[in-house]
C-alpha cells in the first residue's frame, strides 16, 4: 500500500483524532493558565496561608510524573467515589501538571518586573489589586511569554498521554491503525508529522505573534 | 476504599526492584543523551549550511513531538523492516534521542556563552579545531550548562514511566501489573507517586550543589 493510499483510507481517523487532541490541548491550556496565575501569585504572597499551599502544590505536581498523575486520577480517584469522564480526566491531569510549571514562570516573570514599577504604582496610591492587574502583570506577561512558548509545546506533547486512558486523540488513532494494519512506520510516522505541524506551524507562530502584540501594547516594540 | 498496609508491604519488594530499573533506565538514557546531544550540538556548528539546517530541523522535530509516540515509533517500526528491538533497547534509543535533542540546546547555549576572544586566541596560536573545542571551548561551556543538564536529568527520570507502554519493566509497569493482578490500584499508583517525589525533590538541591562544585573546580567562581 502506497502512502497516498494509506492516507486516503485512514486520513479520516486522523482528522477525528486531531479534533480530540485540539480540544484537549485548548482545555488543558486554559486550565494551566488559570492555575499558574493562582499558584504563582500564591507563592509570592506574604501570607503563609496562601504561600504554603501554593509551594506544596507546585512541588508536588513538578515532583511526580504527568503519567503517574493521569493514572492516579483515572484509576484511583473513582475508588473514593469521584469519577470524571475520561475526556475531563485527560485535560484535568494535563492542566494541573503544566499549571505547576507555569506557576514558576509566573513567579519569575513577576519578580523580574523592576522594583521602581511597584514603587511608582504605590506612590500613585493605586490599590494592590489595581497595581497587580494594570501595572505588574502586563509587564510580567511580556517577560514570561518566551518560556510560556516552550511550556505550551510541552503541553501539546503531553496531550498524547491521554491516549493511554482511551481518549481517542491522534496518538490513540495511530495505535489503532497500527494494530489493524501493522503499517507501523506509516501509522506512527503520520501522527509524528501531525504533532510537528501543530507545534511548528500553529502554536509557535501564535506565541511569536502574541509576543509582538504584547510588546507593541506596552510600547516596547 | 481503605488504604491497606499489609498489601503495601506485600508489594513493596516488587516496587523497590522496579524502582531500581527506573533508575537504570534514566541513567542509561541520560548517558546516551549526553553523548548524542554533544554530537547534535557540534553538528550545528559545521561550516556546511545544509548540515546545520538539517540537524537544526531534526532537533526541532524531536523536541516538538511527544516522547510516548517516539517510543512507539522506534519499537514498532524496526520489525517492519526486519529489525527486532527488545523493549529496553527501543526504549533507551527513543528516550536517549529525545533528551539528546534537549541537551544539544543546552550545550549550544553553553558554547555560545564562551567569549569570542577565546576563539580568537585559539586561532592566533593556530590550535587545531579539535583542540580548540575539546581543550578550550567545551571546558568553559560546561559550567553554564550544568544547571540545564541537571534539570533534564530530573526530566528524563520523570519521563521513564512512559517506557511502560512498550513493556519496559520499570516502576509504572510494575504498578500496572500489580494493579491488574490484585484489582487494587490505590496502593501501587500512590507508591509510584511517593517514590518519584522522594527522588526528584532532593535532586534539585543536589544539582545546585554540583553546579557550584564544578564552577569552583574550574576556577570560575
Amino acid at each position: 500500500m502506497s502512502y497516498p493510499e494509506f492516507l486516503a483510507v485512514h486520513g479520516g481517523r486522523y482528522l477525528d483524532g486531531i479534533q480530540v487532541t485540539a480540544v484537549q490541548f485548548l482545555m488543558a491550556a486554559a486550565l494551566a493558565i488559570v492555575i499558574s496565575l493562582i499558584m504563582g501569585l500564591g507563592k509570592l504572597s506574604s501570607n503563609r496561608l496562601l504561600r504554603w499551599p501554593a509551594v506544596a502544590y507546585i512541588e508536588f505536581f513538578r515532583g511526580t510524573s504527568l503519567l503517574v498523575q493521569l493514572f492516579w486520577l483515572f484509576y484511583v480517584l473513582p475508588l473514593f467515589g469521584i469519577t470524571f469522564d475520561k475526556y475531563v480526566t485527560g485535560f484535568l491531569a494535563l492542566g494541573l501538571n503544566l499549571g505547576a510549571y507555569g506557576a514558576e514562570l509566573v513567579r519569575g516573570g513577576i519578580q523580574a518586573v523592576p522594583r521602581g514599577q511597584w514603587e511608582a504604582a504605590y506612590s500613585l496610591s493605586m490599590s494592590p489589586a489595581k497595581r497587580m492587574w494594570r501595572i505588574i502583570l502586563p509587564q510580567a506577561l511580556l517577560n514570561m511569554l518566551p518560556p510560556w512558548g516552550n511550556l505550551i509545546i510541552e503541553l501539546l506533547k503531553g496531550t498524547a498521554l491521554v491516549a493511554l486512558i482511551a481518549v481517542p486523540d491522534v496518538m490513540f488513532e495511530a495505535r489503532q491503525i497500527n494494530g489493524s494494519t501493522f503499517l507501523s512506520a506509516q501509522a506512527f510516522g503520520t501522527a509524528l508529522i501531525i504533532y510537528y505541524i501543530f507545534a511548528r506551524l500553529l502554536v509557535t507562530p501564535f506565541m511569536r505573534w502574541l509576543e509582538r502584540v504584547m510588546s507593541r501594547k506596552l510600547g516596547r516594540a | 476504599m481503605e488504604w491497606r498496609w499489609d498489601f503495601t508491604w506485600e508489594i513493596m519488594p516488587k516496587m523497590l526492584a522496579a524502582t531500581g530499573n527506573t533508575l537504570i533506565a534514566a541513567g542509561l538514557g541520560y548517558a546516551i543523551a549526553i553523548v548524542v546531544g554533544l554530537m547534535l550540538a557540534l553538528a550545528q556548528r559545521t561550516p556546511y549550511r545544509p548540515v546545520t539546517l538539517m540537524v537544526r530541523e531534526f532537533v526541532e522535530f524531536i523536541r516538538s513531538t511527544p516522547l510516548v509516540l517516539q517510543i512507539f515509533f522506534v519499537y514498532y517500526v524496526g520489525p517492519q523492516f526486519g529489525i527486532n528491538l527488545s523493549p529496553w533497547v527501543a526504549g533507551m534509543i527513543a528516550i536517549g534521542l529525545h533528551y539528546s535533542a534537549y541537551l544539544s540546546e543546552v550545550y549550544r547555549g553553553g558554547i555560545e556563552s564562551v567569549p569570542a576572544g577565546q576563539w580568537e586566541a585559539c586561532r592566533s596560536i593556530s590550535l587545531s579545531t579539535r583542540d580548540t573545542y575539546f581543550r578550550i571551548i567545551i571546558p568553559q561551556a560546561l559550567p553554564p550548562s550544568v544547571a540545564g543538564m541537571g534539570n533534564y536529568l530530573v526530566g528524563i527520570f520523570k519521563d521513564t514511566p512512559m517506557l511502560s507502554v512498550i513493556g519496559v519493566a520499570e516502576l509504572m509497569h510494575a504498578a500496572n501489573a500489580i494493579g491488574g493482578q490484585h484489582y487494587r490500584y490505590l496502593e501501587p499508583y500512590t507508591i509510584v507517586g511517593v517514590v518519584f517525589l522522594l527522588i526528584s525533590l532532593p535532586s534539585a538541591g543536589l544539582i545546585r550543589a554540583f553546579e557550584t562544585w564544578v564552577r569552583r573546580k574550574l576556577g570560575m567562581t
